[in-house]
């Protein structure tokens, strides 16, 4: 098979930028306690529909951006995200037959993965304080997905 | 058919190696790049040249506060500005009172020192830097500056705003720092309480209204309402800038530690404006160190003290909320 696929690199690398953004947007207390992962949404999208578009370079250094931006810890984030990059690459073709309902429930799981391993390294590194209600966040990110899908789903042409 | 796992996983066929090798490999060097972050040393110029690569997102991310608070400053009516100049008249004739009398209690100082002249300002030199995003919650107390290594700032270097100590720079760019503020519940700062002259360490809270001093004993000299200054100890701020003033002791019988409570003086509410400051070295109220001020008092310091003041860093300390 010979048919070159052009790749949505730059759908991936502006949708990325967005959620960055989204991601670190100034917010009320409250509310960014609660926030998703914006960033780990979008990973997961790409790695199910497009998972050569930007292969795991692209979720580290995503997580990196996101670690350099809040001043966490060099990488935990870049290894939080590529770790839930390379399940959802692993298991794209699965995924890619079920409703975005279905696969709500997976980026569930993936959200609290990302979560605790971003929590386990703060925990590691010396950040005793924490708030119980990140473990909400992954809840509010799996509700958001069909949203998130649909939009990102605009960005490229699906084959 | 779908065959999950490495072979499944390379549907394009001879794009390199599976995803699963690919993984490992970066997985690797996110653990190699966070050992050597904790441990500090050659990654800090690679932070700082990836501050410098996040600055413009930063700008951006924050232009929708900052445009708001240039549209509120261009659309206030002559009224109001015209009272707020008002207020700054009074308040410039109030501090020129205030100087006047200082000039006279240096020379005063001077002779009393018996120094020939009075002495220079401890404060060297000084950059106004303005605040280009804010993070106030409990797990942080952030500031993000826009002036960095390019100005000449430096890692710990002192914060303050007119009201007193807002805090040290924690980490630089070449165009933007950040800084940590005393509130920050990592944050530990020595000083001193002008009345009785006690010395200990002001620990932040998470909350930007509250400072807690928990290694007082008993039956030391601190009362509701005392000022609380830098005691120049920990060789980040120099001796005398104001820092909070004491708002609650409260004494417990079975405990022998007074909990006491402190309000800082400075806030970023009023004005997105701060102060980094230089110091003077080989000034009397420059930083010192612990050893240089073992004679001249051996009461002041509670026990559990020494241990935490030789803090050039912000320490990290066992959280003791009640």
């Amino acid at each position: 098979m010979n048919l070159a696929r052009r790749e949505p690199r730059w759908a991936v690398f502006f949708t990325v930028l967005l959620a960055l953004i989204a991601q670190v947007l100034p917010l009320p207390d409250w509310l960014s306690v609660v926030r998703p992962s914006f960033v780990a949404l979008v990973i997961i999208y790409w790695s199910i529909y497009a998972p050569h578009a930007g292969g795991i370079f692209a979720p580290w250094l995503a997580g990196l951006a996101l670690d350099v931006f809040k001043g966490d810890v060099l990488a935990q984030n870049a290894l939080a995200v590529s770790l839930v990059a390379y399940i959802a690459m692993s298991l794209h073709q699965r995924l890619r037959n079920q409703t975005l309902v279905q696969q709500s429930l997976f980026v569930f799981a993936m959200l609290t993965l990302n979560e605790f391993v971003v929590f386990a390294i703060e925990g590691w590194s010396g950040h005793a304080i924490s708030s119980p209600w990140r473990w909400l966040q992954p809840m509010i990110g799996a509700m958001l997905w069909p949203f998130v899908a649909l939009l990102a789903g605009r960005t490229h042409s699906r084959v | 058919m779908a065959v999950f796992g490495t072979s499944g996983s390379r549907i394009g066929g001879g794009r390199g190696p599976s995803f699963g090798f690919r993984f490992f490999c970066y997985a690797v060097v996110s653990v190699v790049l966070m050992f050597y972050d904790r441990r500090g040393g050659f990654l800090d110029t690679a932070r700082y040249g990836l501050q410098a690569a996040i600055y413009p997102l930063q700008l951006a991310v924050n232009s929708p506060s900052a445009a708001w608070s240039w549209l509120e400053e261009s659309f206030t009516t002559r009224e109001k500005l015209q009272t707020e100049l008002a207020a700054l008249r009074d308040q410039l004739r109030t501090q020129q009172l205030v100087t006047l009398r200082q000039a006279a209690l240096e020379r005063e100082n001077a002779t009393l020192r018996g120094l020939n002249a009075a002495l220079p300002e401890v404060i060297d030199r000084r950059l106004i830097g303005e605040v280009i995003s804010v993070e106030l919650s409990n797990l942080r107390q952030r500031l993000l500056v826009n002036r960095g290594g390019t100005h000449g700032v430096y890692r710990s270097q002192p914060v303050i705003t007119g009201d007193g100590v807002l805090g040290q720079v924690f980490r630089i760019g070449p165009f933007s720092s950040e800084i940590i503020l005393i509130t920050d519940a990592e944050h530990a700062l020595p000083v001193q309480v002008v009345r009785s002259g006690v010395r200990t360490i002001a620990l932040g809270t998470g909350r930007s209204t509250s400072l807690e001093l928990p290694y007082v004993p008993k039956n030391y000299d601190v009362k509701v309402g005392d000022l609380l200054v830098t005691s120049g100890l920990g060789k980040v701020f120099p001796f005398g800038l104001p820092v909070a003033r004491v708002t609650k002791v409260e004494l417990f019988p079975a405990e022998p530690l007074a909990r006491i409570h402190a309000v800082p003086l400075a806030g970023i509410e009023n004005d997105r404006e701060v102060l980094f400051i230089w110091e003077r070295a080989a000034h009397p109220a420059a930083t010192a160190t612990p050893e240089a001020l073992v004679i001249e008092a051996p009461a002041t310091a509670p026990a559990t003290a020494p241990a935490k003041t030789p803090t050039t860093t912000p320490v990290k300390t066992p959280v003791s909320t009640p």
